[in-house]
């Protein structure tokens, strides 16, 4: 295959394009599809000052990559989650990518912010580690955010991710989540006047699929951690992922005329189900959380402080339990 | 060929493909979802290959937990 731009060798083929490239051209026909993303979504502004969270893995070292090539303020963000081994090699991808570009990396620990890794959470409120995980991340990327003074967080969902997410919604009828899948979230307060409540987020990388991330990612000679995460065994995410791969390998394109199709022609129908939920602060940490859920569980704390008090109450039962010589059943 | 397949990592021998898209229709390997590399360079479905080319068949999909939203 010959390069669609200079007739150079080809290393990289992309059969949704229809096209071939080779190194130099791949890089400019990524960074090219994020700058388009960025555009036609109105992501962010020149003057707006990006946290991006990086797990180690290709996804977000790419963006944050490429957000560095467009010219946007970066700096990064890890949060160490404590799964064993993979943490911390993960961790060393993300501090050694940082350290090649000359970039800041701030390092946060869960255990260290919160007393709990996201297995031990796992264990002890019986919560699905993936869901556990998705809460903490959501959560502290937010927090971390927020207290730094950015503008906008960027994460690394590719199109990959979100048509998997989307098939996933439909699968449900899940409307609530069809009408908040978008490629911006808006930041928004709790009350008007009040200070921000939830940070902007942004996905740039919803025109780059997973596969073209990893290209990206070896092609720019970014040392990311290869492995999978040990607890993503049976994830659903990643059950739908492989159908849909499967689809399109049969029928190019399958994947992008799914996701585009839906935030062209459908996602605005379900405007309804996103909901313009009033917001109020948490009780237990002053984060905003969505009163409905609130106040129909008479609770007026958000699912992380929840989750966090569930698990700190089990480790107490526990600890009061081997104090007492008692065995656990 | 020796060819290093991942998660986990081994090494095995394959005989016989001269693309790289006969290799991953041996191993019965969907192309979308994986990379083919050689001496640290990527190569395209059409790509010849030796008998004794050393190459690496990386998978691209990760699974997990990214944040899909912020829960508001």
């Amino acid at each position: 295959m010959k390069c669609k731009v200079c007739r150079a060798h080809a290393v990289v083929d992309i059969r949704r394009h229809n096209a071939a490239f080779c190194q130099d051209h791949f890089v400019d026909h990524v960074n090219s599809q994020v700058a388009k993303a960025i555009k036609e979504f109105k992501m962010v502004t020149a003057e707006d000052r990006l946290l991006v969270a990086v797990s180690g893995g290709k996804d977000s070292l790419a963006v944050w990559d490429i957000l560095m090539n467009l010219g946007y303020d970066t700096t990064g963000f890890y949060l160490d989650l404590g799964i064993g081994g993979y943490s911390g090699r993960s961790k060393e991808a993300a501090v050694a990518f940082a350290d090649s570009r000359g970039v800041k990396l701030i390092v946060r620990s869960l255990r260290e912010e919160h007393g709990f890794s996201v297995p031990e959470l796992s264990t002890l409120t019986g919560r699905v580690p993936c869901s556990g995980c998705g809460l903490n991340k959501r959560y502290e990327f937010n927090r971390a955010a927020l207290e730094e003074g950015f503008d906008v967080l960027v994460t690394g969902h590719n199109l990959d991710d979100e048509v998997a997410t989307l098939f996933g919604n439909v699968l449900g009828w899940n409307t609530q989540m069809l009408g908040r899948q978008r490629p911006v979230l808006e930041e928004r307060v709790v009350s008007a006047g009040a200070a921000r409540a939830f940070v902007r987020k942004i996905k740039p990388l919803i025109r780059i699929a997973e596969r073209e991330t990893a290209a990206y990612a070896l092609i720019r000679g970014i040392d990311y951690i290869v492995e999978e995460c040990p607890m993503v065994e049976g994830n659903t995410q990643h059950r739908y992922k492989e159908a849909l791969t499967l689809l399109e390998e049969a029928s190019p394109g399958t994947k992008h005329r799914m996701y585009f199709g839906f935030l062209k022609n459908v996602s605005d129908r379900f405007a309804e189900d996103r909901g313009a939920t009033e917001l109020i602060p948490c009780a237990g940490c002053g984060a905003p959380t969505v009163a409905s859920g609130a106040h129909a569980t008479g609770e007026l704390m958000c699912s992380f402080c929840k989750t966090k008090a569930l698990a700190q109450a089990r480790r107490a039962e526990r600890e009061d339990a081997t104090g007492r010589g008692v065995k656990r059943r | 060929m020796k060819v290093k397949l991942r998660n986990p990592d081994r090494v095995v021998e394959v005989d016989g493909p001269r693309t790289v898209s006969a290799l991953l229709n041996r191993l019965e390997v969907v192309s979308e979802a994986v990379l083919v590399i050689r001496d640290a360079t990527l190569l395209t479905r059409d790509e010849p290959l030796g008998p004794d080319d050393e190459l690496e068949v990386r998978p691209v999909l990760s699974g997990g937990s990214l944040p899909p939203g912020d829960g508001r």
